[in-house]
């Protein structure tokens, strides 16, 4: 039963007071800029703009800003200002072999055409907080780039048959799409992956995690992750052919896993893929990990880990979904906990009655 | 696609590349830097606008695999213009972000682009110094990343 329940109001707007003065902190520090977080929190703006599923820095800075650096909070911002735009369409696919790389390493080949490129990493850094350090303004090294161009693993693997080839455009099949029909399992790959792409990082991380310790395992190499800037390309109905839009920064990462052959086809390693907006390794690991371990069925693996499980994955990976089903708890349910406080007052009682009515017999006797 | 490239003629592939080209390098600058070289450009002739300025979201795809079948990756934000020349040039401004001051200027600069009067001017005071630039940057990025380039060496142990 709902009842309608007044008031509040007045606590309602001193509490967002409240906020916005709390959000602002200590007047005599200076306000962080929109471009601040940027330039600064540039993986934040990253994470916010992959699971806002939405490519905007500028709007994803200021969502982080808003959120005081709640992430959770600012993907939600950035999704529901979103829903308030027009869709004017919808690209061609992005090429990543066309990219500008400015980070590609594989653990799988040491010497690859292209070379690895480590680009601006936390690896190998020593995880020492370093203080004195933030303050100094360091100017990168510079080195002749020569103008080799960079092939992606797969095609070199799959040049010898040695990998499975990426699943081709099926004719005029609709590509799904989570943002305008609901969820349906059994899922595509290619809506298992937009899900995936917009999925909680964590979540993911930790399924991820799982199958590499036992859940699924699927024995992967990271053959290759690569970041850098592509050029998006959209063809307006009314001019009739491909325009640039711009250029955005992405993440892919070209797992490998382990290999798989039948009657007909000879032995080949398997793949899982991961893509995300601005620099998210982290992400585009865990995501082709998980991809991967929902092919099982495609694979003819036996399903009975978490990670495989499509639709537990694919349910329980929006963190706005996730963080509105969890939050709502917070919000009043005084209607409902009076009925379950009857229900247990009425329980007690029955329980009550029994052991009085039992001492009574035992007195009897 | 309406056209394909077989029922249209040699000359409207080559505007249509110029246009295209045009714009990868326009989308990549700033409204600010569009307008500073907008301004150098003589006798720009009245123009209305077909579409007013509009921002909106667009589909990214990409592809599984990265080469394989198309999936919807995420959503970006974009604007969007179309003008005419007095003249009788339409041009569009399609161009990611929020800026549709952008996007006016650059389908501006696209009808400018297939005016015979005007091409050369566009080209030579507005693409080739903002190419320049922005191949100078790409030079120096470039270079950064070529200097976190690993380079391998065998540590040869024992007698041999």
């Amino acid at each position: 039963m709902y009842v309608a329940a007044k008031g509040g109001e007045r606590a309602i707007e001193n509490a967002h007071r409240l906020l916005a003065h709390e959000r602002r902190g200590d007047t005599s520090v200076p306000e962080l800029s929109l471009a601040q977080i940027e330039g600064q929190m540039a993986f934040a703006v990253d994470r916010v703009m992959n699971e806002g599923s939405l490519y905007d820095r500028e709007l994803a800075a200021l969502a982080i800003k808003q959120a005081r650096g709640d992430l959770i909070e600012a993907i939600f911002l950035l999704r529901a200002f979103r829903a308030t735009l027009p869709r004017i369409g919808v690209s061609e696919p992005i090429e990543s072999s066309a990219m500008t790389v400015r980070r590609r390493i594989s653990a799988a080949f040491k010497d690859l055409p292209g070379g690895q490129v480590l680009g601006p990493t936390f690896d190998y850094t020593h995880r020492l907080l370093e203080p004195q350090s933030l303050d100094v303004v360091v100017e990168p090294a510079l080195a002749d780039a020569d103008v080799a161009s960079s092939p992606r693993v797969t095609d070199l693997l799959a040049a010898d048959d040695l990998v499975e080839p990426s699943p081709r455009p099926e004719g005029n099949v609709p590509v799904g799409d989570l943002t305008q029909d609901p969820l349906e399992f059994p899922a595509g790959r290619d809506l298992r992956l937009q899900n995936l792409a917009r999925g909680d990082e964590g979540f993911l991380l930790a399924l991820g995690y799982s199958t590499q310790r036992g859940y699924g395992r699927n024995h992967p190499f990271a053959g290759e992750i690569r970041l850098g800037e592509v050029e998006v390309e959209f063809s307006p109905p009314e001019l009739g052919f491909a325009v640039p839009l711009g250029r955005i920064t992405v993440t892919e990462c070209q797992m490998i896993n382990q290999f798989r052959g039948t009657a007909t086809e000879p032995p080949r390693f398997t793949r899982g893929y991961g893509l995300g907006f601005g620099h998210c390794e982290r992400k585009v690991m865990a995501m082709a990990l998980v991809d991967r371990a929902l092919r099982a069925r495609e694979l003819e693996e036996e399903v009975k880990a978490p990670a495989q499980d499509e639709e537990f994955v694919l349910s329980h990976s929006d963190n706005v979904q996730a963080t509105g089903f969890v939050e709502h708890l917070k919000l009043p349910h005084y209607v409902d906990f009076q009925a379950e406080l009857g229900l247990v007052r009425s329980l007690r009682k029955r329980f009550q009655d029994a052991a009085t009515g039992e001492s009574v017999r035992e007195a009897a006797e | 696609m309406a056209n394909s490239a077989t029922d249209i003629s040699a000359n409207e592939m080559q505007t249509r590349e110029r246009r295209r080209e045009a714009m990868a390098v326009l989308t990549r600058s700033t409204a600010c830097e569009i307008a500073h070289y907008f301004a150098r450009i003589e006798a720009v002739p009245e123009h209305t606008e077909l579409r007013p300025p509009q921002s909106g979201i667009v589909m990214v795809r990409g592809r599984i695999g990265g080469d394989g079948a198309p999936f919807n990756f995420g959503e970006a934000t974009v604007s969007r213009a179309a003008v005419r020349l007095a003249s009788g040039e339409t041009g569009f401004g399609y161009v990611l972000g929020r800026d549709q001051e952008k996007a006016r200027l650059v389908a501006l600069c696209d009808a400018l682009l297939q005016s015979d009067i005007h091409r050369d001017s566009v080209d030579r005071e507005m693409l080739t110094p903002i190419r320049a630039a922005q191949n100078a940057a790409d030079e120096l990025t470039a270079r950064k990343t070529a200097a976190t380039k690993v380079e391998f060496f065998t540590l040869v142990r024992g007698e041999g």
